[in-house]
Order: C-alpha cells, then structure tokens, then sequence
C-alpha cells in the first residue's frame, strides 16, 4: 500500500474537480438553452404544449436525480447506443437543469404585475411588444437571484453522476479512499472543494435578491 | 355625433350581473364624473370603454367606430382612449422620458425624436419635466400619477379615461394631480372619471352620473345633482362620502 | 429494444421491502428533522452568541455540500475516527442533518417576515422569550413557510435514493440488486422511478391536506 501524502490527495482532487466544474457548466449552459426554449413555448403556446410542457418539469422535480442518471445511462443501451458515463449525466443533467429552470422562469414571467400587462394594453401594444419592452426585462430581473441559486443545486447534483462511473470530485473521493483509507481527511476535502465552488454562489444569490427586494420595487 | 356613445351595456363575472343595461353619450369636451359605492360597477363600465373587459350585451361607440373586441386593434384603441389607473402602473424599469415614448415610438413608430419632443410637452403640461430621467421609484405618489397621465397624454386621446386616479395616494399629494386634471379639462380635453373626489365631481364637471347596482341611477350636473338628489340611495351615497 | 417488464414480478417482495425502507426513513426524518430546524431557528434567532454562529456553520455546510458528501463523510468518516455507525443509521442522520438544515433556513424567513410585531406584542403581554416562540410565533411562522416545507421533505424524499449507496435496502437498492439479477435495466429503473413519482405526489397531497386541517385559520370566512 503506497504512502499518501496529504498533497498527493488534494492534487487528485482538484484534477478530478475540473471536471465538475466542465460537467456543471455543460448542464447549465445546455441546460438554460432548452429550459428558455420551452419557457417562451409555455407562455405564449396553445393548450396542449403547456400541458406536456407542465408534465416535464413535474416528472423531473418529482423523481430522483439519481433514477433520472441511471435512466439515462441504461436508456441509451436499451436504444442500442453504446452511451459513456459522460454522455449520460451530461443529458440527463442538462435536461434535469432545463425542467427546473422553466418553471423558475414561468414564475417569474408570471410574478410581473398585471397592472404592467393592462398599462401596455392601453397604450396599444400588442402581445409581443408587451413581452419584449415591458413584461420580460422586468422578468429577467426577478429571475436572477433564483437562477443563480439554481446553479448551486447543478452543482451539487454532479456529484451524483459518480455513481454512474464519471470521474469527478465525488468518485476521485471515493477511489482515493480505495487506495488511502482516509476517509474522514478525504471527504472533508471533497466537501470542502464543493463549498469553495457554492457558497459563493449561495451567497451571490442572497446579495441579488436583496438588493431586488430590499430596495421596495413597486 | 356625441364622441362616446353606450347604448344598453351589459357585462357579467361568471354568474353575477356588474352591469346591467347602462347608456351614457358624451359629447367632445365634456368632463364627466362617475360616483357611486364599491361594487356599483364603475370601474368595470370605464374598462369597458376601452377593452380592457369586454362586454356582453350593447353597443359602444368611439367616434362613430363600434367597438366589439375585433373593430380597432390595441393601437388603434389607444390613440382614441387614454386611461389612467389608479396603482399608476408605470413601468418600473423605464425613466420617465421612456416611459412617456415607449407607446409613441412602438407603436405608432414615431421617431424618437419627436417623441421626445412630444414627451417633453406632456411632461411640462403636468408639471414633470424637471424629472424628465428619474426613475419611477424615486417619486412620490403624485409624481407617478401625473407622469402616467402624461404617458396616456402622448398617445393623444380624444377621450382620457381615469380609474380613480387619486384613491391610492397620500391626501396631500392629491391635490397636484387633481390640479392637472384641473387644467387638461380647462383645455377641453374629453374626460371620464370615476373618482371618490366630491368636491372635485362638483366643481370640474359638467355632468356627474351615479352608479348604484350596475345601473345609471341618476345623472345631472353637478350643482343640482348634489344638492337635491331624486333619490334616496344617492342621497344617502352623498351623506356618506360629504 | 424489447421491453419486458413481466422479469420484474418475482421481485416484487424486493420492491416492497425497498419501499417500506424508504418510506420509513422519509417518515422519521420529517419529524425529527423538523423538531431539529425549530430549535435550530430559534437558537439562531436569539442572538449572535457562539452557538448561533456554529449553527449557522452547520447550515451553510450542509446546503453547500451535496447530500452523497455529507453521507460518505458520515458512514466512511466516522468509524476512522473511533465511533462505529451502521449504514441505516448514518443514512438516517445524514437525512436528518440535511433536512434540519435547510428547513431552519426556510422557517427563519417564515419567522422573520410578519411575527416581529406578534412577538413584541406577546413580549408586552408578559411572555418569555420561549413562551412568545412557542405560542405566538411558531405556528403563523409554519404557515407561511407550509409549502416550501413541503417541496423540501419531498426532495429529501427524492434525495434517500443517494442512500442505497452506502448498502441501505431502499427502493433504489432494490432497483439495482434486480437489475444485476436479471440484467432489465431500464425496466427496473423505468417502474421505481414511476413509484418515486407515486410518492412524492402522494406525499404533496397528504402534506396539503395536513396543511388545511392544521391551518385552517388561515383561511377567511365570509364577511
């Protein structure tokens, strides 16, 4: 059994870290793709999308991350693709990350007073010149702080692909205990590197709301 | 042809009956005041007028143009009626100037720089211009109220519509919007407005209607009207509110 | 692809035993977790004493760390350091540890939006601190936060899958001892999947009945 020095551990997990930073921004970036796609498709479509549209985000938020990863990981095979562990979380992630940003962003199209909905209507926009003059950039300001929270659970939700064999901060942790059998030392660092990746965020988050609430917008 | 003219209107929420036949003609010029309690269907006969509720039954005429919904599109609509609500409902992230443009430029596609020009005329008709770059949330109650009057404004109306424009501020802040309406009446401008305001109903229109139940229960001007009501709900409407 | 759910059916003793773990564990946690967060608020809220921040600590770690972490550091952690902890028990605590934390975060924005004024006129009444907290601010604090509570016992609901990780017979582990049994994957996972959908809707529903009867209150008659 070779010897660990305490370097040698946290060297491991920072290389292994890179890739949950890769994997987190791969879901988010991909991830607030779709979820704007199917935020404009929710608002301003026809019945039947929203309810297929309101069915997604309620599947994902109501069944584990961990089922979503392994439905991914064995889905593929079952449809006959060869899928890597990489390929996998970063759908299943991206989609799990589109769902529950939809329906932030649905709340906060929605949060827009409707008294600014009748005061574009009177000066005569129209539906689209609404949207795009008064009721979304009022929205974006409102989805800020909530975003930015989401962020962090993106981040700790690529932990979990750990177990469907991606090598990042949380499998490194495991397989370095394998080797080293320090397993207190060992995961205090693992969490330690997940709270200099979120507690900023965390903390970013509640300077933005404040400042959105705290100053009293009407 | 009288500018606004309502004939029979009816609307209803689900099963309850808010207006029940109302018929009212307004002539270009005249300033009109709607009185009556909560829940005698003024607010919802001024959202009538311009679409933002659609009724069930009845005629409205705009300037010889029938409304039902489809005849003018939110645009056309706008550069007929004016409204002015009672939570101001500016918009939050705009300055004022952008606020008063925003419908003049997108709407009717004026170029920007007459309608800052057009901005800078309504804002000074009500007494804004020196705020011309604040924001919303930097002003008081009655600032906001007088530049969502010169927003209306700038679209310019032929009819203002006003949905109890000054209920929602502070008492001594009610004067200076008062004092604009004052002077845009002064001007001839058409006005509608359902107000709790009595001695403003008194002294700056000519024709006060009041609302009991949906219906138009009594109308007259002002003098007569106030001092010998025909009826006793209005007469005991005027010893609440006096 | 051919699917065959009919290879799940002699397993079905398995799923049950999965099922009844996790719902068991989803049901301890709620209570004692939810006792956790109300001490936990309420030490928070007297003041900036050391305790106060080493709580606040607590809270920032656990919703700064992902659940598996704080489970691996618990279950692997702990007996290196001398104090032996079986799986179910570490699942257990770790759920605990994770629900008080953000549960004590959600019931410190309940307490603190409208019950400083209810709190300062119980004060005035002569109530202790505790008294004040106990009768007066707790229960409206409750209220106001009752569906955020509700999302959150329903996601650590959802996170416990985690705990089949560390050996636990929950309904995930279920799922993954039949699948290395008869190699249905995707089957498997397809139907534990649907029955975590089952509970957490179960869940919702149970909760805001709850809710209705507990905080009836809330809810205005007619004039």
């Amino acid at each position: 059994m070779t010897d660990f020095t305490l370097w040698d551990i946290v060297r491991n997990l920072l290389l292994a870290g890179r890739w949950t930073v890769v994997l987190s921004l791969i879901a988010f970036v991909g991830g607030a793709g779709v979820g704007l796609v199917l935020t404009l498709l929710r608002m301003g479509g026809l019945k039947p999308i929203r309810w297929l549209i309101r069915l997604y985000v309620d599947v994902f938020q109501g069944t584990p991350l961990l089922m979503q990863l392994f439905l991914a990981y064995f889905g593929a095979a079952v449809l006959g693709f060869d899928v890597s562990a990489w390929t996998a979380a970063s759908v299943a992630l991206t989609l799990f990350t589109s769902a529950f940003l939809c329906d932030i962003w649905r709340g906060c199209v929605e949060a827009v007073p409707s008294g600014q909905w009748q005061a574009s209507r009177v000066l005569g926009l129209n539906y689209l010149q609404s949207m795009r003059h008064v009721i979304l950039p009022q929205a974006l300001r409102l989805a800020v702080p909530p975003t930015v929270g989401f962020s962090v659970q993106v981040i700790k939700g690529t932990a979990l692909a750990s177990v469907i064999g991606f090598v990042e901060l949380t499998k490194a942790g495991t397989m370095l205990n394998n080797a080293a059998f320090a397993p207190f030392t060992i995961f205090a660092l693992v969490a330690l590197g997940y709270f200099i990746l979120c507690y900023p965020l965390s903390r970013y988050a509640r300077y933005l709301e404040k400042r959105l609430y705290g100053a009293g917008i009407r | 042809m009288a500018l606004v003219s309502v004939k029979d209107l009816h609307k209803s929420f689900g099963d309850l009956e808010v207006l029940k036949g109302i018929d009212l003609e307004v002539e270009s010029g005249e300033v009109v005041a709607v009185i009556g309690r909560s829940g005698s269907g003024k607010s919802t006969f001024l959202r009538c007028l311009n679409q933002l509720e659609q009724h069930d039954w009845g005629t409205i005429h705009l300037a010889d143009q029938r409304l039902d919904g489809t005849a003018m599109s939110p645009g056309e609509l706008s550069q007929n009626v004016g409204m002015v609500f009672q939570s101001f409902n500016l918009f939050p992230h705009k300055t004022v100037v952008e606020n008063v443009m925003l419908a003049p430029v997108v709407v009717k596609q004026t170029p920007r720089a007459e309608a800052r020009k057009i901005a800078e005329e309504v804002l000074d008709k009500v007494g804004m211009l020196d705020k011309i770059d604040a924001y919303p949330a930097q002003l008081s109650g009655g600032q906001q109220q007088r530049v969502a009057i010169a927003r209306a404004l700038a679209m310019q109306p032929k009819v203002l519509l006003c949905d109890e424009v000054t209920s929602a501020l502070d008492p001594e802040l009610v004067g200076e919007v008062l004092l604009v309406l004052e002077s845009l009446a002064a001007e001839g401008m058409t006005l509608i407005l359902v107000t709790h305001e009595m001695k403003f109903a008194r002294d700056v229109s000519h024709r006060v209607v009041f609302m009991h139940q949906g219906r138009i229960h009594e109308s007259g001007d002002p003098q007569t009207l106030f001092t010998q009501p025909k009826t006793p709900e209005l007469s005991q409407f005027i010893a609440s509110v006096l | 692809m051919t699917l065959d759910f009919s290879t799940l059916l002699p397993y079905s003793g398995h799923i049950l035993e999965g099922l009844v773990t996790t719902l068991w564990l989803t049901v301890v946690t709620t209570f004692v977790g939810i006792a956790l967060a109300i001490v936990v608020a309420y030490v928070r809220d007297l003041g900036s004493g050391i305790m106060s921040r080493l709580l606040g600590g607590y809270v920032e770690v656990v919703r700064n760390t992902p659940f598996i972490v704080q489970l691996f550091f618990l279950f692997f952690g702990l007996p290196a350091l001398g104090i032996p902890i079986s799986a179910t028990v570490a699942a257990l605590v770790a759920m605990i540890l994770n629900l008080g934390a953000y549960t004590a975060e959600i019931l410190r924005a309940g307490i603190d939006s409208t019950a400083r004024g209810q709190h300062e006129a119980s004060r005035a009444l002569g109530l202790s601190r505790l008294q004040s907290y106990r009768h007066v601010v707790l229960v409206p604090a409750f209220s106001r936060i009752y569906p955020s509570l509700i999302s959150q016992c329903i996601i650590v609901m959802l996170g416990s899958a985690v705990v089949s990780q560390i050996s636990v017979f929950d309904l995930t582990y279920a799922a993954n001892f039949i699948q290395s049994r008869n190699f249905r994957g995707f089957e498997v996972y397809l139907v534990v999947t649907l029955i975590y959908l089952l509970l957490a809707v179960g869940m919702r529903l149970s909760f805001e009945l709850v809710g209705r009867r507990l905080f009836a209150f809330r809810q205005g008659g007619s004039a």
